[in-house]
């Protein structure tokens, strides 16, 4: 009998029928959790816009006093991560072993890297007393609380985009570990796959943030 | 004796021994019962915390515990009933159980993820719990800012993170339910052959997924406040308390749907079961789960009519609010005529299922009531909300959860369950309900709102009526313990379909065994086509 | 009906017949649509109950023309509740142009009132039969709400904004006056009564308080002991803009950005100056926050508004009268809103 519970492999577990099955099925889950990604992420943005729209010129001033150019070489370095992890997915495609640790261990640089630079950021912000609480200041309003509020809506957001980098930095360790085990193959990859799109994910969320905290409105003030 | 005729074949709960094999387990049946262990005894706690309540309430004066106690009692009872009970009740238990067994698969898709969500049900019903030992919480269960995040001395950080906790469980089942449903279907079971509880599940995962996230980080931004002090929804500092209600009810408005969408499908599949007939409308009951679903996003401003928000706003969320109420009253229209020239049992299940279509509706009627702009200006945050809200959860959702434990009681255990105790706790249930919540609605006409720990005297009658009708309730809800357990050992073997329903569930032995079938099922018939379990026919005229 | 009618909470204002009237009129819905579903659950459950076990009956798919029926028809109904109450809410958010301003402050956990002619009340408020009342509410610390079942009105009552209600008493009495948002331990003590009275009793009541000055010159002390003078000078010479004549008007702010001077934006431009500066004028002002309680606040608002107001703007003709005499305020408030 071909349904009866059948012998449980990686790329086949028990509940599934055929390989493919539970390809879909994973790749599934993957886009239905990152779809609840986006409404977490999109509690944030709520907040952000409507304080945005309260106090446009407090939160352009705010804006302005972040380092765009931090900003930018953080946002290259995760469009290059995100292609370092196409090309790991796609080594995997192929059956590269080497290729896939190889592609993979770049992404996690890139990413170690980013969070590197965004602590470097947030060290600068302790200097510069533009960490919300009671020894916070910003230069340039006298509309303290409502800077503050810009920056407390910046640090939950880039924390939790940096949470995130963390778990993926963290998913990517796992995934050099399995494949130098050679758990991997051109049959079964579907980890890979998936920690792409989760990858991708976590850049595109950048993409957003990097406009909304650093770009918009920075010709306004002065 | 009995246990010798049961014990021969391997089923799911003998196969293996052990608490390890319990608490390890990635099998949804095991994780449902797990799942109905653990919120049988979150219900016990929210019914104690009720049970005070209640009777604090005999008397105007407030004399039985003080008002800090009184505030954290029902801000107790609303976060573990709404939060521990009602949101995981059908879909962690029924739908656990029967989802997959319902589309002819082994199991969910993801089954180590399915036994991490219970997990993450306990630990935050564990940070809850300590919250409440520890001292309590006072904010109610909206956690209404600024008072949750600047003025109340309580454990509010502690209940926050349960809460956020126990939303992650909630997301991980609603994910495992739709690429359940998506890509774990038997050959043949196509979208419309799918039994309607399958539909409404769907429908509550969608909710849950889109949803509970919102929440979470809601209640993240709480925990900031209230930690640091940041002034996100403090006035003082600049942030907006209101806008704190706008991200709470966009969760939690549509929540109400999470708690009541899988209760209609329950209640679907008794009504078809237990009157020998097809649905009526099935497509459209099937999409009025979906639309309900997606039109449950766009209503959540009616809960802030009087916060303050604009005129338009207002305008707005009422007008879309009675869309929902479409959806609603064509399921009751579709139960009720799916009951004509049926051939009509009274087994307790359908007294169950009577049970809710009665109150749903007075629940779902009294909802266009406050969604009635002039009208909910005097009503909200009064009882008449809490008597409409209780109609729908309590006379809707907990009748729905009772109904179904009665009728896959049977597939789940092997035995069935002493039918005079169940008839009469079903009674019991129905009466001690509109005793207690109908005088709920008066008070709230007159005048009473809501949170009051001492009232003024003329509201005392309705108060002693609607105390009396809680103690009913208390027998009914006690009952069925007894008898269930007691069933356990004693009650008769079940045998596969005692009920002759058609779906995929009752063609498996009872209890199931651990792969639910010995073979894969093929479907050829739409759902509920009794032709293929009644033996003869004979029609009725 | 009789019955149902003495669980009513009596009706002691215009709005309050219009809110029973939707009442009755959703209760009818309701008792009917509950009555169908349960006889037709009960009729069928007793014509169609189970003959014998191996029964059959024939399935039935179900019939469009039903299913549009039972919604379009419920449709409609609900497009009628919709209206219906919706217009009911525009009235209660609309109040008329002659209402009788009273300011109203919530905290933890009593209600703070100012009438214009200065009277100050906690927990009670008095008013006179048959005069329409607009209170404009704020909080000190956390959400209250206002809510006068008798009334049938209620208003969330918010910090860090006004938010206001209107009514016109009908019937003199005693009335409930309840907190309606929870608000913490003694949310259930919040409570106090409204006095509908007479307006002979009214004036008596008006005229056997203690006299503490008008709303307006309790503000303009307040404005002297803040030294807002010496910024803000009548003449318009100051180093910031005068406020002779502002309430009510347009203003252009250093943005770009045109806003309409009410109390929200006086409330604002007191607490946190350098919101919205307006154009020309250098963000010199300093807070005023912790400086001034809530009811300073309306005090100066009050203060403001009594300065003159650009006339068609639709408050209160009491107040616009104030515009034609000069910069003073009417020393006999009870006069000069009771005409």
């Amino acid at each position: 009998m071909a349904s009866e519970a059948h012998v449980e492999t990686l790329a086949l577990r028990e509940q599934f029928d055929t390989e493919a099955q539970q390809k879909d099925a994973s790749t599934l889950g993957m886009w239905v959790f990152l779809i609840t990604e986006i409404m977490f992420f999109g509690g944030m943005f709520t907040a952000y816009t409507v304080y945005r729209s309260w106090y446009p010129n407090v939160f352009a001033v705010a804006s302005s006093s972040c380092n765009i150019w931090i900003g930018m070489a953080n946002t290259i370095v995760l469009l290059c991560s995100s292609y370092t992890m196409v090309m790991a997915v796609r080594s995997a495609q192929l059956g590269r072993k080497k290729a896939i640790i190889n592609f993979l261990i770049l992404t996690l640089l890139l990413g170690l890297v980013f969070l590197g630079v965004k602590g470097f950021e947030w060290a600068q912000k302790f200097q510069e007393h533009h960490v919300p609480g009671p020894s916070f200041h910003l230069e340039g309003t006298p509309l303290q609380h409502q800077a503050q509020l810009f920056f407390t809506l910046y640090f939950a957001m880039t924390g939790l985009h940096a949470l995130h980098m963390v778990v993926g930095v963290g998913i990517l360790s796992v995934l050099i570990f399995q494949t130098a085990k050679g758990k991997y193959s051109a049959k079964y990859f579907t980890p890979i796959d998936i920690a792409g799109l989760y990858w991708h994910f976590v850049d595109i969320i950048w993409i957003f943030l990097f406009p909304l905290l650093y770009l918009i409105d920075r010709h306004l003030p002065r | 004796m009995i246990t010798a005729a049961v014990a021969e074949r391997e089923n799911y709960l003998n196969a293996n021994y052990g608490i390890k094999s319990w608490l390890l387990t990635k099998d949804h049946k095991r994780i449902a019962l797990l799942y109905l262990i653990t919120i049988t005894l979150f219900f016990a706690i929210g019914g104690l915390f009720a049970t005070l309540i209640r009777i604090e309430l005999l008397t105007p004066q407030g004399d039985l515990v003080s008002a800090e106690t009184y505030n954290k009692l029902f801000t107790m009872h609303g976060v573990i009933m709404v939060f521990f009970f009602l949101v995981p009740s059908i879909p962690a238990t029924l739908g656990n159980f029967f989802l997959p067994m319902m589309i002819g698969a082994r199991d969910l898709a993801f089954p180590r993820i399915n036994l991490l969500s219970w997990y993450l049900l306990v630990i935050g019903g564990v940070f809850a719990i300590y919250a409440m030992v520890a001292g309590g919480v006072d904010t109610g269960w909206t956690f209404y800012t600024p008072y949750s995040t600047s003025y109340s001395n309580t454990y509010v950080v502690a209940t926050v993170l349960g809460i956020f906790v126990a939303g992650f469980s909630s997301i991980l089942t609603g994910l495992n339910f739709i690429v359940t449903v998506h890509r774990m279907r038997a050959p043949g079971m196509t979208w419309f052959r799918l039994p309607l509880f399958v539909w409404s599940n769907y429908a509550t995962a969608l909710i849950m997924v889109l949803g509970t996230p919102v929440l979470a980080v809601t209640l993240v931004l709480v925990f900031c406040e209230r930690a640091l002090h940041i002034g996100i929804f403090d006035p003082a500092l600049g942030g907006d308390p209101v806008l704190f209600q706008h991200l709470f009810w966009f969760y939690s408005h549509p929540a109400v749907y999470i708690m009541v969408l899988p209760g209609m499908g329950v209640i679907s599949e008794l009504i078809s079961v237990y009157s020998r007939k097809r649905v009526f409308g099935y497509g459209f009951v099937a999409f009025s789960s979906v639309a309900i679903a997606v039109l449950g996003f766009l209503v959540w401003g009616h809960h802030l009519f009087v916060s303050g928000q604009s005129l338009f706003a207002g305008m707005v969320f009422s007008f879309l609010s009675y869309f929902v109420a479409i959806p609603s009253a064509v399921k009751v229209f579709n139960w009720t005529a799916t009951l004509y020239k049926g051939s009509i049992s009274y087994d307790t299940p359908m007294l169950y299922a009577f049970g809710f279509i009665g109150l749903f509706t007075i629940g779902g009627l009294t909802g266009l009531f406050v969604a009635s702009l002039g009208f909910d200006v005097h009503v909200t945050d009064t009882y008449f909300v809490i008597a409409h809200f209780h109609y729908i959860m309590v006379g809707g959702t907990l009748m729905a959860y009772l109904g179904g434990i009665h009728y896959w009681w049977p597939k789940m255990t092997g035995r069935l369950y002493p039918e005079g105790w169940a008839k009469l706790s079903a009674l019991l249930v129905f009466l001690g309900f509109n005793l207690t919540f109908f005088p709920q609605f008066i008070l709230g006409y007159m005048g009473m709102p809501r949170r009051y720990h001492v009232y003024p005297p003329e509201f005392q009658v309705l108060h002693v009526l609607s105390t009396a009708g809680a103690s009913v309730l208390a027998v009914g809800y006690l009952l069925p313990l007894c008898y269930l357990l007691w069933s356990l050992k004693y009650g008769p073997v079940a045998g596969s379909n005692p009920w002759k329903a058609t779906g995929l569930e009752w063609q498996t032995a009872s209890p199931p065994p651990t792969h639910n079938f010995d073979e894969t099922p093929i479907v050829t018939h739409e759902a509920y086509d009794y032709s293929t379990v009644v033996p003869e026919v004979m029609q009725v005229g | 009906m009789a019955l149902l009618l003495s669980f009513l909470p009596e009706q002691a204002s215009t709005i309050s017949v219009e809110v029973d009237h939707l009442l009755y009129f959703l209760l009818a819905v309701g008792v009917f649509f509950t009555i169908l579903i349960f006889v037709a659950i009960f009729y069928f459950a007793i014509r169609y109950r189970r003959q014998s076990e191996n029964e059959l009956p024939p399935p039935i798919h179900g019939g469009l023309t039903l299913e549009i029926l039972w919604s379009v028809i419920p449709f409609g109904l609900t497009m009628v509740m919709f209206a219906w109450g919706a217009s009911v809410f525009f009235k209660e958010s609309r109040p008329p142009d002659n209402s009788t301003q009273i300011y109203v402050v919530g905290k933890q956990w009593m209600w703070k009132l100012q009438h214009m002619e200065g009277q100050r009340e906690i927990n009670t408020l008095h008013i006179p039969v048959g005069r329409p009342v607009k209170l404009t509410m704020t909080s000190e610390d956390v959400i209250h709400s206002f809510y006068v079942p008798a009334f049938r009105t209620k208003q969330d009552v918010v910090p860090g904004r006004y938010t206001t209600t209107w009514f016109t008493p009908t019937k003199p009495g005693k009335y409930h006056l309840f907190c309606a948002e929870y608000c913490g331990n003694g949310h259930s003590r919040m409570i106090g009564w409204v006095y509908v009275m007479s307006p002979q009793d009214y004036q008596d009541w008006l005229s056997g308080g203690r006299s503490m000055g008008s709303m307006a010159e309790n503000g303009e002390k307040l404005f002297q002991d803040l030294a807002c003078g010496n910024c803000h000078k009548t003449d318009g010479s100051g180093r910031c803009p005068t406020l002779v004549g502002l309430y009510g008007k347009h203003v252009q702010l250093a943005g770009g950005r045109v806003v309409k001077v009410d109390e929200a934006y006086l409330r604002e431009s007191i607490l946190s100056p350098s919101a919205k500066v307006v154009a020309g004028f250098q963000p010199l002002m300093p807070t005023f926050q912790g400086l001034v309680t809530e009811e300073g606040v309306l005090q100066l608002i009050e203060y403001i508004k009594s300065l003159g107001e650009q006339p068609g703007t639709g408050t209160t003709p009491a107040e616009s009268d104030t515009t034609n005499q000069t910069a003073k305020p009417s020393m006999d408030g009870s006069t000069s809103s009771n005409r």
